[in-house]
């Protein structure tokens, strides 16, 4: 087996995962980026989206949301302000999430709110990101 | 002298009032642990991002509007008391550092504001009228997008210049025995800089690769930093308000006992005295009779 890099994620309610993992694949400030064992130190903001990780040639999936990731002598830091599992997605309630957040979206076009509208577009992005997850999991 | 039936009473009543304050105790010894449960969770979150928040500091330097050192004219306190009482001096020691510091302001002809987090804490303020905002009944279920949105508020009241200090004002939770009141800096946020930090920065941080640059994720962790020391003191807050009751409602449970027993006393030397009064009564008659 290859070298091995320990991802660690934290969230205000706790630790999340804490293992030794192949690859992490995460949501960055520039894109997707992926890491693996002997990464360079590095530290990115984290966008809402899917934390993937391989481990054992099996693969997980996790949805985060807005944080920072920290890489230094061979360990990842997900500091991030929530993290849910796959199988603790409730995905009827991600779809309706998102049409919600559509609509709101739709009416808020042209409208002087800008909170509002960033508020929404946030909430789409999570239940976006919580579909897709819930779905990698289901397959 | 009472009569019996007034100490039987009494006695009943009092009996009562210690089941209550028992049973207040068992509650506030499982809620205790609830909500330290939550703070012992938070603590790996807030370790990690000191940690980071170190690193990035050392290295980075610039202008951000949550750190500008300005010339303090407002203060504005931050008070995070309890939503509910009977829990000993516990609220009273918080609004009595932040009156303190209040008056310590303005003999130095600066102006005070307050943010109240906590019913009892905005009870108490609001009729100074300086009260700027509360945030009431958020204490027993709160989250980190509640700490969020308190944060948000001070950030954005700062920025704009109405403020130029911002304090907060919690208990510290030392121990389930003890919790201290605290005075935490909160705005400008202070540069991290600890001796040992400062070594591990400049042999780190130097080679980081960051992305984006290190300006632009201060300016996302800057925020973030006030919510996680305004989540802190809430949870400290709520962990110390079920320990401060759990103390006053022993206490309180201890105080009825010693009550109930003074009152015992009190009802055997009158129902004693009844007795021997009716003796004297019986063994009078007797004599009467016999003579």
């Amino acid at each position: 087996m290859a070298e091995t890099i320990e991802l660690e994620v934290v969230t205000p309610s706790g630790p999340v995962v804490s293992e030794n993992v192949d690859i992490v694949t995460a949501p960055g400030y520039a894109g997707v980026f992926g890491v693996l064992a002997n990464h360079a130190p590095f530290l990115s903001t984290i966008k809402i989206g899917e934390l993937a990780y391989k481990k054992d040639g099996k693969e997980f999936s996790l949805m985060v949301s807005g944080g920072f990731c920290e890489v230094s002598t061979n360990k990842i830091t997900f500091i991030v302000e929530s993290c849910e599992q796959g199988s603790d997605i409730d995905v009827d309630r991600a779809l309706r999430a998102k049409e919600r957040a559509e609509k709101r979206l739709a009416q808020s076009k042209g409208q002087q709110e800008k909170v509002n509208e960033a508020r929404a577009q946030a909430a789409l992005q999570r239940a976006l990101a919580r579909v897709r997850v819930a779905e990698k999991r289901s397959r | 002298m009472p009569s019996l039936k007034d100490v039987s009473t009494k006695i009943v009543g009092v009996k009562k009032t210690s089941q209550i304050t028992k049973a207040m105790n068992m509650v506030s010894a499982a809620k205790l642990r609830g909500a330290q449960q939550k703070m012992e969770n938070f603590h790996p979150y807030a370790e990690k991002f000191n940690k980071t928040m170190a690193n990035l500091s050392g290295g980075a330097s610039g202008d951000y509007p949550l750190m500008e050192v300005r010339d303090v004219q407002a203060v504005e306190i931050v008070v995070v008391t309890s939503d509910r009482g009977l829990c000993g001096s516990f609220n009273s020691n918080i609004i009595r550092m932040a009156e303190k510091l209040a008056a310590k302001y303005e003999a130095d002809g600066k102006k005070v504001s307050y943010v109240c987090i906590g019913k009892k804490g905005s009870n108490y303020f609001r009729k100074t009228g300086k009260m700027r905002k509360d945030y009431r009944d958020i204490m027993g279920t709160f989250q980190m997008f509640n700490a969020r949105e308190i944060a948000q508020d001070i950030a954005a009241n700062f920025e704009a210049g109405e403020t130029d200090e911002v304090k907060v004002i919690y208990n510290h939770f030392r121990s389930v025995a003890k919790q201290e009141p605290t005075n935490l800096h909160l705005l400008p946020i202070k540069p991290v800089e600890s001796e040992e930090e400062e070594g591990a920065a400049a042999g780190s941080s130097g080679d980081y690769i960051y992305e984006p640059s290190s300006e632009e994720i201060m300016t996302v962790l800057l925020p973030l930093y006030m919510n996680v020391m305004i989540y802190n003191s809430m949870l400290q807050i709520g962990a110390g308000e079920h320990a401060a009751r759990m103390t006053a409602m022993d206490n309180a449970t201890n105080a009825c006992n010693d009550i109930v027993s003074e009152l015992t006393m009190i009802y055997n030397k009158a129902r004693q005295a009844a007795i021997t009064g009716d003796l004297m009564d019986i063994v009078g008659g007797a004599e009467a009779l016999k003579g």
